[in-house]
């Protein structure tokens, strides 16, 4: 087992008792990831070759230089007797949707490529802040606008560690991706309508929803301001929560966050779920979606090996004394994707509006006859199919003679999810939840290119995981085995507001209950192809 | 299954984005707005009572969890010029654009 294999909590253990470096630390994960990552996303960057189709590809930019000089202060610190904070030596990667004061900040698009943020995110800020080490930028699906990594305009894209002839889910696929193959313990992603947990999901990796407003979107390239969650990937439940205890809380830049403080949520973590009560929806069981031909609605029960797996991990929680309830009625789910494809669109086009070619970011080299043109010919060279899908889509569905229509229509369907989660988990109703188990996504991973271009069904991989996004509530996926394929499962917890402490311990019981499974020893290929 | 955004409607559409389509762009964006328009048709057949209120962010902000507003003040940032190098063209601390088209309204 190399250091970068390790989980975040063992290696800070280390790291204080003066068994390793944080030098050493960073040095292992640089050295992954000069092993499996394979050439970085780059604009114009081709067709994959066959070597490219055997690598992972998470990054966009690498920081080595920066992260080999934050270890050192680290270990200076360490040496000098300093408390080098909880964090300390921990590398992670950044989705490129961050600003990070110094580095490329594109979001994986030409409109962005050439930007250099002169200010820092504060959930990056936060964790540089506890001692952790930008090992660099990974790549997503262009402005965060897909479910597989396809879209990003900086190729070779990111491929699943698992299989790389398979996606790894998105758009924080490069953050799920990295950590998956070991490059980084942690990653910082972001959760629209499923971002951070469906490429967890895919990757086999534990991906954290924050409740909306718990961690701050300062230096967030905004896409659904409404929707959008940064939050933490990681290896294991326990990292996971080491993460969101750094990042999360107030920001007085971020007049979303909620003032409240930040729970500990390493104290409970271990406690079990004795009396614990957790509930199952049919209307988790079963995906709704239009048929590609026809566009009549159809009703499909989930692959039997990942219902199975939900089954079976709501069977460990009540073996551990969890009270399980079944068919809680979660009867408006089905119409999260509908509400999503016009709350989304619309909040996405105002927010892509800023890109103009004037103030910074990518401007046409071509002649143009006044502003007008130099913003159609900036705006159509720099943005990508799947941006421009989604502003034309937000102009029709809010222009006036069609938002009451659409537009507010979706907002009141919104409330009707919301009302689905406040009676799951009203303490005084009928189920008194304090977690519905679901599977996290309909399928397991996806081969390359077998979505990619039909944008309706690329959307309902979201399915299980957008109505959490209405509705602002936690949600946590964690891995729970392997499909047919080899291929990884995973299941979601969704919780009421701010009860992430709550589902992070059903989470880690989880996990712990089932640590000795054989599908847990099992590497993703990339690594079990290494030498040695 | 008929089209509900026809080519004037997206023309129009395209102007309005700020955009400039070449023809095989317009007909794939075309098409996928129409099956998502399909899949959005889905919510028209929802019953919902008349005071149904939106729901514009998930969680409720009571005023014990909002953040106090900030105090109204000039915060002057350090580098400026950092700023103003990032624009593709500026002049003399200013940002340079082509000719600012103008109408006259009636």
């Amino acid at each position: 087992m190399e250091l970068c294999d390790l989980p975040a909590y063992e290696l800070s253990l280390l790291l204080r008792q003066k068994q390793v470096s944080a030098l050493e630390i960073t040095q292992s994960c640089l050295q992954r990831i000069e092993k499996v990552d394979g050439r970085p996303g780059q604009l114009d960057g081709g067709q994959p070759t066959p070597e490219d189709e055997e690598k992972v590809h998470a990054f966009i930019t690498l920081t080595k230089k920066r992260a080999l000089a934050q270890a050192n202060a680290i270990d200076r610190k360490l040496a000098a007797g300093e408390d080098p904070g909880p964090l300390a030596g921990i590398p992670f990667t950044v989705k490129d949707i961050f600003c990070v004061r110094g580095t490329p900040s594109t979001a994986a698009s030409r409109i962005l490529a050439n930007f250099v943020a002169p200010y820092t995110a504060t959930p990056v800020e936060r964790m540089e802040a506890a001692g952790a080490v930008l090992l660099g930028k990974v790549n997503l699906d262009e402005f965060t606008y897909g479910s597989s990594n396809e879209s990003s305009a900086f190729q070779p894209a990111p491929r699943n560690p698992w299989n790389p002839a398979y996606v790894p889910g998105g758009s924080s696929g490069g953050s799920a991706a990295s950590v998956a193959a070991g490059e980084a313990p942690l990653s910082l992603g972001t959760d629209t309508a499923g971002s951070i947990r469906q490429p967890a999901a895919f990757c086999g990796v534990v991906g954290v929803k924050p409740t909306y407003g718990r961690v701050s979107r300062y230096g967030l390239i905004a896409f659904g301001s409404s929707l959008d969650c940064p939050g933490p990937l990681a290896r294991n439940v326990v990292d996971a929560a080491l993460m969101l205890q750094a990042i999360a809380g107030p920001d007085a830049r971020d007049s979303t966050t909620a003032n409240l403080p930040v729970p500990d949520y390493l104290a409970a973590l271990e406690e079990g779920v004795r009396g614990l009560r957790i509930g199952l929806s049919p209307d988790y069981f079963q995906i709704t979606f239009p048929d590609a031909h026809s566009g009549e609605y159809r009703q499909q029960e989930l692959p039997a090996e990942i219902e199975a797996r939900v089954r079976y991990a709501a069977g460990v929680l009540a073996s551990m004394g969890a009270e399980i309830i079944e068919d809680v009625p979660m009867p408006n789910t089905r119409y999260g994707i509908p509400a999503y494809f016009v709350i989304s669109r619309v909040e996405a086009a105002s927010n892509l509006h800023r890109y103009d070619g004037v103030k910074y970011g990518y401007r046409t080299p071509q002649p143009v006859s006044d502003l007008r043109d130099l913003y159609r010919k900036t705006r159509n060279e720099g943005f990508g199919l799947q941006p421009k899908l989604r502003i034309l889509m937000g102009m029709y569905v809010s222009a006036a003679q069609y938002s009451a229509q659409y537009y507010r229509r979706a907002l009141r369907v919104r409330t009707l999810i919301r009302r689905d989660f406040e009676q799951a988990f009203d303490p005084e109703g009928k189920y008194r939840l304090h977690a519905l188990l679901t599977p996290t996504t309909p399928t397991t991973a996806f081969e390359i290119g077998a979505v990619y271009g039909d944008s309706v069904l690329m959307q309902y991989a979201d399915q299980l995981t957008v109505p959490a996004n209405h509705a602002g509530v936690p949600g946590v996926s964690l891995p729970f085995g392997l499909d047919e394929h080899g291929l990884p499962i995973g299941v979601q917890l969704l919780g009421a507001d701010f009860s992430e402490p709550v589902l992070l311990r059903i989470a880690r019981a989880l996990e712990l209950a089932t640590d000795s499974e054989p599908w847990r020893k099992l590497k993703p290929q990339v690594l079990r192809n290494l030498a040695g | 299954m008929t089209d509900r955004i026809d080519p004037q409607t997206f023309a129009h559409l395209v102007d309005l984005a700020a955009l400039e389509l070449d023809e095989q762009q317009a007909e794939y964006l075309r098409r996928e707005l129409n099956a998502q328009l399909s899949a959005i048709h889905e919510l028209e057949a929802i019953p919902l009572e008349d005071d149904l209120p939106i729901t514009s962010h998930g969680v409720p902000y009571p005023p014990q969890i909002s953040q106090p507003p900030r105090a109204d003040e000039w915060q002057p940032y350090p580098d400026p010029q950092e700023i103003i190098a990032q624009a593709p063209e500026s002049e003399a601390g200013y940002v340079v654009v082509p000719d600012i088209p103008h109408t006259t309204l009636e």
